[in-house]
């Protein structure tokens, strides 16, 4: 055997590794998300038919081939309640995505901006949150939202209100906690495109007249925007999925496409539906995924 | 009333005295070179022409008017970046019209001006690429057409050729001075390299420790350095350090240590000081096998040293010889190669005398 053939061989199996874990623990669990989603509903155990049994033969098995159906995803279309909390979940992903930019990119445009010494400080200060469970910071910002709670009595202590607000419930409180909890993942990829800058760009544009605005908004600006797309696709995504923030913060008069699910999956046992959300949703991402890796493309070809 | 009159200008950084109190004059039309080591403040001299550093003190005065605290993009000034600074996400016509429409020039007039540009220097064709599309020399040539499209009262060009291998670097300055001289335009260059500025310039002021230490034109700057300091810094130079021994009628006798009495013209101004150095190039320096006449050139005195060759370089134009004398210090002489054969060429080991006139000679204090 050759020196060659024994280094390809873990070489070869470190390159199949992601790709066995993509079969493994997603296109695998997929098929059976797409399987149920054609099934339909049964008080059964498990609670759809048909179930797919390898014992009982070929005919059997194309019997129940036959039984699977796209009746769940016409639901979906049919019954305003998908679509209503699909557009909702768009609705409050892209507010909270644009909401999450108007705030992060100053940041981290300040935070580029910081001595080098400040700027591992301040790295820091965005990522000490992560040490603390994300339910426990959700739970904390319940506490200091609720009737009694420390905001309002310090509004009430200075007098800027006069009986205690509501806040919790609302879409206000559902947004709070959503910006907060995903700025990190905005604030660090523009704080890694911002940072890499070269400081004698903006030195060039001032020399050929350009003010310090012109130069941001000419130079700096558009030199971000894969920065800015990687945020924004980093929040964006799982924002559209997000269930624990809207459960917890938000009103319950209009649901986002998690909790639909959730409520199809838990308290009315529909598994086929909620599959065929789950399905659904997953289509609905594979746009900006696709946006998403064609922007981080380009990065690394422009970085070359 | 000179285009650029520096007035002492100084910039610190923390403790460190970047440019100390610091006065030149630049006149139009002028090729200047500043040249001198890293951390000689050459640099942060070019930057606070620019605008992007603010000096402590002085004034920098442009056309007579006070500049100083000026923002840069307010400055009838532009700059070519060490780094080319070329912004990556436009094209070279979008780069080079950059400056031309924060101008607020018409579009019609910005197209032929680009076009312009791209001509002058050599980059038809090139319009559309973005910089990480183009060659190192053709980068360098949009920078250059970028920082002259706003047709500037001064340019100025920050080690603009350093990043450029030899022979481009070489046909670059060429190139570079004969479009200074067809534009008519004001150049100030910062370089390290002496050769560089030597080349191009038609002055250099020679910077050390923030202060401009000479200004002079290349021929001046080599061959009537202002101190030993520059005479080692620009070009090679041997040096023997002795007292003056007697003066006469312009010539000074110096007895050094290393070689003997040597006889030496003095330069306008004379030396006051009784310790000082004696310097010759090693070009000036020539070889032979016998002492030559007393007279051989004239009335020229002539100072004779004997010694044995100890090394030998062969560097294709010129030889150059490093002779060991009796005290054991080593004299260069360096001797163009104008024979193809090799008849003069003289063997490390062999006896020589090494001999130079009195007026190739210069006496700088110590």
């Amino acid at each position: 055997m050759s020196a060659r053939r024994i280094f390809a061989r873990p070489a070869r199996l470190a390159a199949i590794a992601p790709y066995l874990w993509m079969v493994l623990f997603f296109l695998v669990p997929f098929g059976f998300v797409l399987k149920i989603s054609l099934s339909q509903t049964a008080i059964a155990q498990p609670p759809y038919t048909p179930v797919f049994d390898f014992t009982e033969g070929r005919a059997a098995l194309a019997a129940a081939f036959a039984q699977l159906s796209f009746d769940n995803f016409r639901l979906l279309l049919q019954d305003n309640l998908y679509i209503l909390s699909y557009l909702r979940s768009l609705v409050v992903a892209v507010t909270s995505t644009l909401i999450l930019l108007l705030i992060g990119y100053p940041v981290a445009y300040g935070m580029a901006r910081l001595p080098q010494r400040w700027q591992g400080v301040a790295m820091m200060l965005v990522i000490v949150p992560f040490w603390t469970s994300f339910l426990i910071r959700i739970y904390a910002w319940i506490n200091i939202l609720q009737h009694d709670g420390l905001l309002n009595q310090i509004l009430l202590t200075l007098h800027i209100v006069s009986a205690p607000v509501v806040w919790l419930s609302a879409d206000s409180a559902m947004y709070l906690g959503i910006v907060y909890s995903y700025l990190p993942f905005m604030i660090l990829p523009l704080y890694a495109t911002l940072s890499k800058m070269d400081a004698s760009l903006l030195e060039a544009a001032g020399d050929l007249g350009a003010s310090p605005r012109q130069a941001f908004w000419l130079v700096t600006f558009p030199l971000s925007l894969p920065g800015v797309g990687a945020g924004a696709l980093l929040c964006f995504i799982p924002i559209v999925g997000e269930f624990v923030i809207p459960d917890l913060l938000a009103g319950s008069n209009s649901l986002m496409i998690g909790q639909t699910l959730w409520l199809e999956f838990f308290t009315n046992k529909d598994w086929p539906v909620a599959s065929a959300a789950a399905v659904a949703l997953l289509l609905l991402l594979v746009p900006p995924l696709v946006l998403y890796d064609r922007l981080q493309r380009r990065q690394l070809e422009g970085g070359r | 009333m000179p285009l650029l009159r520096i007035e002492g200008v100084a910039k610190s950084f923390g403790n460190f005295r970047a440019v100390d109190k610091l006065s030149l004059d630049i006149r139009a039309g002028e090729f200047f070179a500043l040249l001198g080591p890293s951390g000689c403040g050459k640099t942060t001299l070019l930057r606070m022409l620019a605008g992007f550093e603010t000096p402590d003190e002085g004034r920098i005065l442009l056309g007579g008017n006070d500049i100083a605290q000026v923002l840069p993009h307010e400055r009838p000034v532009n700059m070519m970046f060490q780094n080319y600074a070329l912004f990556p996400h436009l094209s070279v016509r979008d780069n080079i019209a950059f400056g031309l429409k924060r101008a607020g020039m018409a579009r019609r007039d910005i197209a032929s001006r680009v076009a312009e540009m791209v001509a002058l220097v050599k980059l038809e064709g090139l319009e559309k690429r973005k910089p990480d599309q183009l060659s190192g020399g053709q980068r360098q040539r949009v920078a250059l057409a970028r920082s002259l499209a706003r047709r500037p009262q001064v340019l100025l060009l920050d080690e603009p050729l350093a990043a450029l291998d030899k022979k481009l670097r070489e046909s670059t300055q060429g190139e570079l001075m004969e479009l200074q001289r067809r534009l008519g335009m004001t150049f100030i260059i910062v370089t390290h390299d002496q050769e560089e500025a030597m080349t191009m310039a038609g002055r250099i002021g020679v910077m050390d420790a923030g202060r401009l230490v000479q200004v002079a034109t290349p021929r001046n700057l080599y061959e009537a350095p202002a101190s030993r300091w520059i005479a080692e810094f620009v070009g090679d130079i041997n040096l023997f350090n002795g007292q003056v021994a007697a003066r006469e009628n312009g010539r000074l006798t110096v007895s050094t240590a290393e070689a003997g009495r040597l006889a030496v013209s003095e330069l306008w101004p004379p030396v006051t000081k009784e310790v000082v150095s004696v310097a010759i190039r090693p070009e000036k320096v020539k070889l032979s096998r016998r002492a030559p006449a007393s007279d051989a050139g004239g009335s020229q005195t002539i100072n004779r040293l004997e010694g044995v060759v100890a090394d030998v370089n062969y560097l294709g134009g010129v030889t150059s010889y490093r002779v060991r004398l009796e005290s054991g210090a080593v004299v260069r002489s360096s001797m163009a190669n104008t024979a193809r054969l090799d008849v003069d060429a003289y063997l490390a080991g062999q006896r020589v005398v090494a001999w130079f006139t009195a007026d190739d000679c210069l006496v700088l204090e110590q």
